[in-house]
């Protein structure tokens, strides 16, 4: 491109330079009278606190009201897919868990059950090792629906409640601190079961947090629920109904909340969810108000959930007994997060010249993956989480797409907010619940 | 490598040549380090006496599987069959693996095996779950496939629908039609590996900056990347480290 509406560039000492202006906005704009038109471009984003990352809206307006809303993404595309490629199977799972970052170890489990399916070695995983992902990822879809109300009620004006939800995410990161060793992008998760065994520390504050929580909850409710603004707000707001829905491929809570109880762990379990107790809640009315009672319904039937996980874990290992699929090292977490344990270190540095070898193939080259094609789905906290794994026979993925429910359910918002009022656009993205990192990729 | 011998010498590295449908602007031009299936340890056109290089990884073609399948794989089939006639025309083959029913569709008939399969009383795919494209270059002339999982909600059954098409002439129906969710799946199908659905109300990029060029997740489309310097060593970037495969 030499010339061009975006940047223009010139030669200097350093190599080109771009620089970068406002795109076509100009050209947009310049098509409106401002003075005399009835209508009116607004350019939302993508750097805006209200769109949830960088998310770009662009409005048509009336007065106040929405005629046209169209949605630009892209802005944090970081070729995760394109990537995988060039890495081994093993290796993917610390890309993938930086998609969605507010649920990262659905994005893990999903790449782990697909990868485990193109070996076929699903059944061979061991029972700790799947109760512990279903642990791990209870806990991870209340932090992330913690994360959805705290910011869609500061969004919509209740900035007490973003400070609670964040205390106790915060709180389950903690947990996850102490079982994967970071916080965030835990990578814990891997291809044949998990990276290591939980600590009893992790234990004790999981049940720290089950006697806490209802109580905050009730708080929540009791904040909120009678709360004439929140009411407001939320009721008969941003509505799309299950056809709209179904239409529009959206799942998750916005799905249930329009009346249809599809759960990808009832109507087609994984990880064993037929073997656990719970309900899946809905509701009929299909609006924001609808949403965040899904939601708060759902942070309940997780801790059932994690309860009943908790109860389930009995000792045993966390790997597949395949020692050419196995991660060969014993992993420990150390002060700067979890590496080799320095016992495994010394013994294959010290004693076993075989093992040195074992563990030089396995993690330089990786474990090779019998060519075809499998498509895995599981419910994240935004709904329909898949994973579209192809092997060609190597040790690494030739392809693997993620079907993201943030890119899929945000196709649903100019449905949602044309014809509204600009201020439900936030509540009805925001019920949308996107995560940008998820939805780019 | 035809090209080696008018290029430096870089070692064993990937030689650089301008990849299709990149020409500036792009990150480094050079082709993937090792394209999959062939060589080993990252070895191309150098001097390597030890053969690794030269090794090519034969491709199993995809057969079709005879019947009965099992599961509800055989009910789908005799559905599909009985509702649309055009049954042997559409359907090249029908593959079973891994507890997976695969329809490969031909490319000109997808939004017709699409509209059946949504709307058949015995079928009833009411949901699109996913839309994506896969390069197969140098196992298939028709390299770009485009793979569309379909979910039925009612018989709580997936079925994958898959359409070949060429680099050349990357052209099929948009099934937007008939699954409106298709939308931005196809368009980001079409930015990625450049497969143009005919009938798209709206088929520009999604991810990638409006003015790129060339389709990034293409196979013979490179990683690119910048080495880094790290405490006086230079690391190349991760499509031209030697591999180990």
């Amino acid at each position: 491109m030499t010339t061009s509406n975006y940047a223009t560039e010139r030669e200097t000492t350093e190599g080109r330079v771009f620089t970068v202006t406002g795109g076509d906005w100009d050209q947009i704009v310049s098509g409106t009278d401002p003075i005399n038109d009835e209508r009116i471009v607004v350019n939302m984003g993508p750097q805006h606190p209200s769109t949830h990352g960088v998310l770009r809206l662009i409005l048509e307006l009336e007065g106040e009201t929405v005629r046209e809303a169209r949605s630009v993404i892209g802005y944090l595309h970081t070729g995760i897919e394109k990537n995988l490629e060039y890495r081994n199977w093993v290796q993917g799972t610390t890309f993938v868990t930086r998609m969605d970052y507010l649920a990262p170890l659905f994005n893990e489990t999903a790449y782990s059950l697909a990868v485990e399916k193109l070996l076929g070695i699903t059944d061979d995983i061991t029972e700790r090792a799947t109760t512990i992902r279903v642990l791990m990822m209870e806990l991870n879809r209340i932090a992330s629906h913690l994360v959805w109300v705290a910011t869609t009620a500061m969004e919509l004006g209740a900035i007490n409640m973003m400070l609670y939800g964040f205390r106790e995410r915060e709180y389950i990161l903690d947990i996850f601190e102490s079982v994967t060793g970071l916080r965030m992008n835990h990578a814990y998760v891997r291809p044949g079961g998990v990276a290591q065994d939980v600590p009893d520390e992790a234990i004790v504050k999981i049940h720290r947090f089950l006697k806490m929580m209802p109580k905050r909850l009730k708080e929540y409710e009791d904040l909120l629920s009678g709360q004439p603004i929140w009411i407001e707000r939320t009721t008969n707001v941003a509505v799309l109904d299950a056809t709209g829905c179904l239409a529009l491929g959206v799942t998750g809570p916005v799905l249930r909340s329009a009346g249809l109880a599809w759960d990808l762990r009832k109507t087609m379990p994984y990880c064993g969810y037929e073997t656990y107790e719970f309900d899946v809640p809905t509701h009929t009315d299909g609006d924001v108000w609808g949403r965040y009672l899904v939601r708060l319904a759902e942070i309940r039937e997780s801790l059932k959930l994690v309860e009943q996980a908790v109860d389930r874990l009995k000792p045993g290992p966390v790997m597949v007994a395949d020692r050419k699929i196995a991660w060969p090292a014993q992993l420990a977490i150390g002060v700067d997060g979890m590496g080799n344990s320095l016992e495994h270190v010394a013994k294959i540095m010290g004693q076993s010249m075989e093992s040195l070898i074992h563990h030089f193939k396995l993690v330089t080259e990786g474990f090779r993956v019998p060519p075809g094609q499998v498509y895995v789905g599981i419910e994240s906290p935004r709904g329909e989480l898949g994973v579209h794994a192809v092997s060609d026979g190597g040790t690494r993925p030739y392809r693997v797409h993620y079907r993201e429910p943030s890119f899929v359910n945000l196709q649903a918002l100019p449905a949602m907010s044309e014809g509204g009022l600009i201020a439900d656009v936030i509540a009805g993205g925001a019920s949308l619940d996107p995560v940008m990192g998820g939805c780019d990729r | 490598m035809s090209a080696a011998s008018d290029k430096p010498n870089t070692g064993g590295l990937p030689v650089p040549v301008t990849p299709a449908g990149a020409s500036s602007g792009a990150p480094a031009e050079h082709p993937p380090a090792s394209p999959a299936g062939q060589g080993m340890f990252g070895i191309h056109g150098s001097g390597d006496v030890s053969g690794f290089g030269g090794l090519v990884r034969p491709r199993q073609p995809v057969e079709e599987t005879p019947r009965p399948y099992g599961g509800y794989f055989d009910e789908v089939r005799d559905a599909l069959e009985e509702a649309y006639p055009a049954f042997g025309d559409a359907i090249e083959k029908v593959v079973v693996d891994r507890g997976e029913l695969t329809l490969h569709v031909r490319p000109e008939r997808i939004v017709e095996v699409c509209q059946v399969l949504r709307d058949d009383l015995a079928l009833r795919f009411e949901l699109c779950s996913s839309v994506s494209g896969v390069d197969y270059l140098g196992a298939d002339e028709r390299r770009l496939h485009v793979v569309y999982q379909l979910t039925s909600m009612t018989y709580r059954r997936r079925v994958r629908l898959e359409a070949a098409v060429s680099a050349e002439d990357p052209h099929l129906p948009s099934v937007t039609s008939v699954y409106p969710t298709a939308d931005w799946q196809e368009r980001e199908a079409y930015d990625m590996f450049g497969i143009v659905f005919d009938g798209h109300p709206n088929l520009t990029r999604i991810l990638m900056p409006d003015d790129w060029e060339g389709h990034p997740q293409r196979k013979d489309y490179p990683l690119g990347g910048v080495p880094v310097e790290y405490k006086g060593a230079e690391i190349p970037p991760p499509d031209r480290r030697r591999s180990y495969q």
